[in-house]
């Protein structure tokens, strides 16, 4: 401490015989970037995941930072939305953090922006897809990185319809992130004639999916398009394919049915097509650049919650790149940060005026274990922010 | 609903019953026979699955793996009672359940180093992959009636163990009266390990069961713990015929409230324990 200290001052006191320009004054406070992520816990890896794509960005991008270092906080959430709030403070109060980055948990997301709206720091949110965030509680110093709930759904009712199928049973959790998707598939697929026969809603956490799968096999639907993710995700498909669905009712989902878990579905989840932002598989030039460096700093696969982390990284890059290393004003600050286009591994995506990413949403099918991207379901698609005053 | 669709959920709540019951089968021997109110037993069951799928990993065989599985997991037992729980026996319960809460979190923290938060997946094993149509789309897998039916056989050996062999004599009479078995000579501590060390392997045999036709994630014990305690509780607490009637009790009811009344299948298995605690406090059969 005491060490960093007087050479901190050491630098300062050279530079300022050289030189009193302000953004030169700048440089000599690191910029706080504190971190709400569950580094550990059922989300542990998705926060690893996130914190390092952030971190390998703002390395690649230390050139464009005017001289400014990053200073991290890493806080480590468990996703306990009770704890959020207080978390939130600290970051805000007692570290004076610029930029807050978090979270992966819809709920954790709230707790934050109880504290967080209108203050004096930058909340990104580099996961969680409540609506709400850059809905009815949207605020000039919150952005979203990543998707609103709405977004990754609301195209796969068109791919439904295109397909020819008229009558879905639609099956989710019983919680926010659940609800959102399925209302969102059900407004694009009833606006265009087709009708949601059933729609099943199981208490969060609960995996006994049994009885519901022989339910929907009486039913026999067109199709069935469901929201899980993570563990749900693995034993919702393997239960599809174990029942006897699979094959036999083709199964839609939002694209968190297929991230991440492919592995664990083994040969079950083959030829289940899911929209979403991103796909591993993506065919462009920065992807591949990005999926490399990624495996080689970090040893293990990328993934999506990697590439948002990676595009929050860039967005703060890009905006102290614009102001030449000052941030100190919030108002240019926000500015700037609304006016990036943020060249991300998934496509470029600019931001709406509630801050939420307007991007491509790809339709995508598992192959041999993989996702492959079978055509842009969406092209640069915004949330329609209902409730946004911005 | 009609006949088919009933016929069907009522095989659902039967399986999902009788694997309840493998779990908590475990958890009531414990408690009736030493005491020991084994909080951690979820993460045992958490053990079996990720074991289970290592081995099958490393091995390429699911029989293999469930052996080795089993053993490591008696072998588990046997470390924790002589080095933990023996310690307890003469304190209270609340003493036990922090013990056992804080073996929970040990045991989450050694699986996050171990093997990761990514879900994993165990394939069913090949022999048993098949499916039984049931009707136009629905199929039932063999794996499951496979599981189910050695549900059935362990819930016979544990009656024929107790009932039948000197250890489950003895077993009886601990649960009856400790000091008199140990005045008659009995090793009673050497009783204690071997009881907890099969109750661990009960609940990590249910988890390898388990494996092939869940997700395998973090976390998994616990969840689990919830509905076996219920169990458990409502069987009568130490109660081995009691966890079977109450395991497939829960087993039912919550399959047919998920399909019947899904807005309250989340609190029918409680609203069940409520049901009958009131009728008989001490569970339906209590010792």
């Amino acid at each position: 401490m005491f060490k960093s200290k007087t050479l901190r001052h050491a630098v300062v006191a050279s530079l300022a015989t050289l030189s009193l320009s302000s953004s030169v004054m700048a440089s000599d406070e690191p910029i706080k970037v504190g971190m709400m992520l569950p580094f550990s816990g059922v989300y542990g890896a998705l926060g690893d995941a996130t914190r390092n794509g952030l971190k390998m960005a703002l390395q690649e991008q230390a050139s464009n930072l005017h001289g400014r270092k990053i200073e991290y906080i890493e806080i480590d959430t468990e996703a306990r939305p009770e704890r959020a709030p207080e978390i939130a403070s600290s970051l805000l109060n007692n570290s004076e953090a610029d930029f807050i980055i978090g979270p992966v948990h819809s709920g954790v997301a709230m707790g934050m922006l109880k504290v967080l709206r209108g203050q004096d720091t930058v909340m990104i949110v580099p996961n969680a897809g409540a609506g709400p965030v850059t809905g009815p509680l949207c605020s000039p110093n919150v952005f979203r990185t990543s998707f609103s709930s709405w977004q990754p759904s609301y195209p796969m009712g068109h791919v439904a319809l295109e397909k020819g199928y008229k009558k879905v049973v639609t099956m989710s959790w019983n919680y926010g992130m659940g609800k959102e998707s399925l209302d969102a598939f059900e407004e694009s697929f009833t606006a265009g004639g087709g009708e949601i026969v059933k729609k099943i809603l199981v208490p969060f956490p609960k995996t006994e999916f049994q009885a519901y799968l022989s339910e929907i096999a009486s039913i026999n639907p067109d199709a069935v398009f469901v929201f899980f993710a993570g563990g749900g995700a693995v034993k919702f498909v393997k239960d599809y394919d174990a029942l006897g669905l699979k094959g036999k009712i083709p199964l839609l989902g939002s694209g968190f049915l297929t991230e991440g878990t492919l592995e664990a579905q083994g040969e079950s989840a083959e030829g289940i097509l899911t929209t979403l932002h991103y796909a591993d598989s993506l065919d462009n030039e920065l992807n591949t650049q990005f999926r490399s460096a990624y495996k080689q700093q970090f040893g293990k696969a990328s993934d999506i919650y990697a590439v948002q982390g990676y595009d929050t990284g860039l967005m703060i890059a890009s905006a102290v790149n614009q102001l030449g290393g000052d941030i100190s004003n919030q108002n240019a600050l926000i500015k700037a940060l609304e006016s990036t286009t943020v060249r991300s591994p998934r496509g470029d995506f600019t931001f709406s005026t509630a801050h939420n990413p307007v991007q491509n949403i790809y339709l995508r099918t598992v192959e041999n274990g993989e996702n492959k991207v079978v055509e842009i379901a969406a092209p640069a698609l915004a949330d329609p922010a209902r409730g946004c005053k911005l | 609903m009609t006949t088919s669709l009933f016929l069907v959920q009522l095989i659902n709540g039967l399986q999902y019953g009788l694997l309840l019951f493998l779990i908590a089968s475990g958890l009531t021997l414990v408690f009736g026979v030493m005491g020991i109110l084994n909080l951690a037993h979820g993460s045992m069951y958490m053990v079996g699955a990720y074991l289970a799928w290592y081995f099958v990993e490393h091995t390429g065989s699911f029989g293999v793996s469930a052996i080795i599985s089993a053993i490591i997991a008696l072998l588990i037992g046997i470390f924790v009672e002589r080095t933990l729980i023996r310690q307890l026996y003469r304190r209270n319960h609340l003493d036990q359940v922090l013990l056992t809460i804080g073996m929970i979190f040990v045991f989450n923290a050694l699986q996050g180093i171990l093997w990761g938060n990514d879900p994993l997946g165990v394939s069913v094993p090949e022999s048993l992959a098949g499916a039984i149509p049931l009707t136009d789309v629905l199929e039932y897998p063999v794996y499951r009636i496979f599981v189910a039916l050695l549900c059935i056989g362990i819930a016979a050996v544990m009656y024929f163990m107790i009932n039948k062999t000197r250890l489950g004599m003895l077993i009886r009479a601990g649960e009856s009266n400790r000091e008199m078995v140990e005045c008659l000579g009995i090793d009673i501590r050497k009783l204690y390990t071997i009881v907890f060390a099969i109750g661990v392997m009960l609940a990590a045999v249910a988890g390898v069961a388990a494996a092939p036709m869940s997700s395998i994630v973090p976390g998994m014990g616990e969840h689990i713990l919830i509905t076996c305690f219920v169990v458990v509780v409502i069987g009568g607490m130490g109660s081995i015929k009691g966890a079977f009637v109450a395991a497939l009790l829960v087993g039912l009811v919550d399959t047919f409230a998920s399909v019947l009344v899904p807005q309250l299948s989340s609190m029918m298995i409680y609203i069940l324990m409520a049901f009958i605690l009131l009728l008989k406090p001490q569970g339906l059969f209590s010792s």
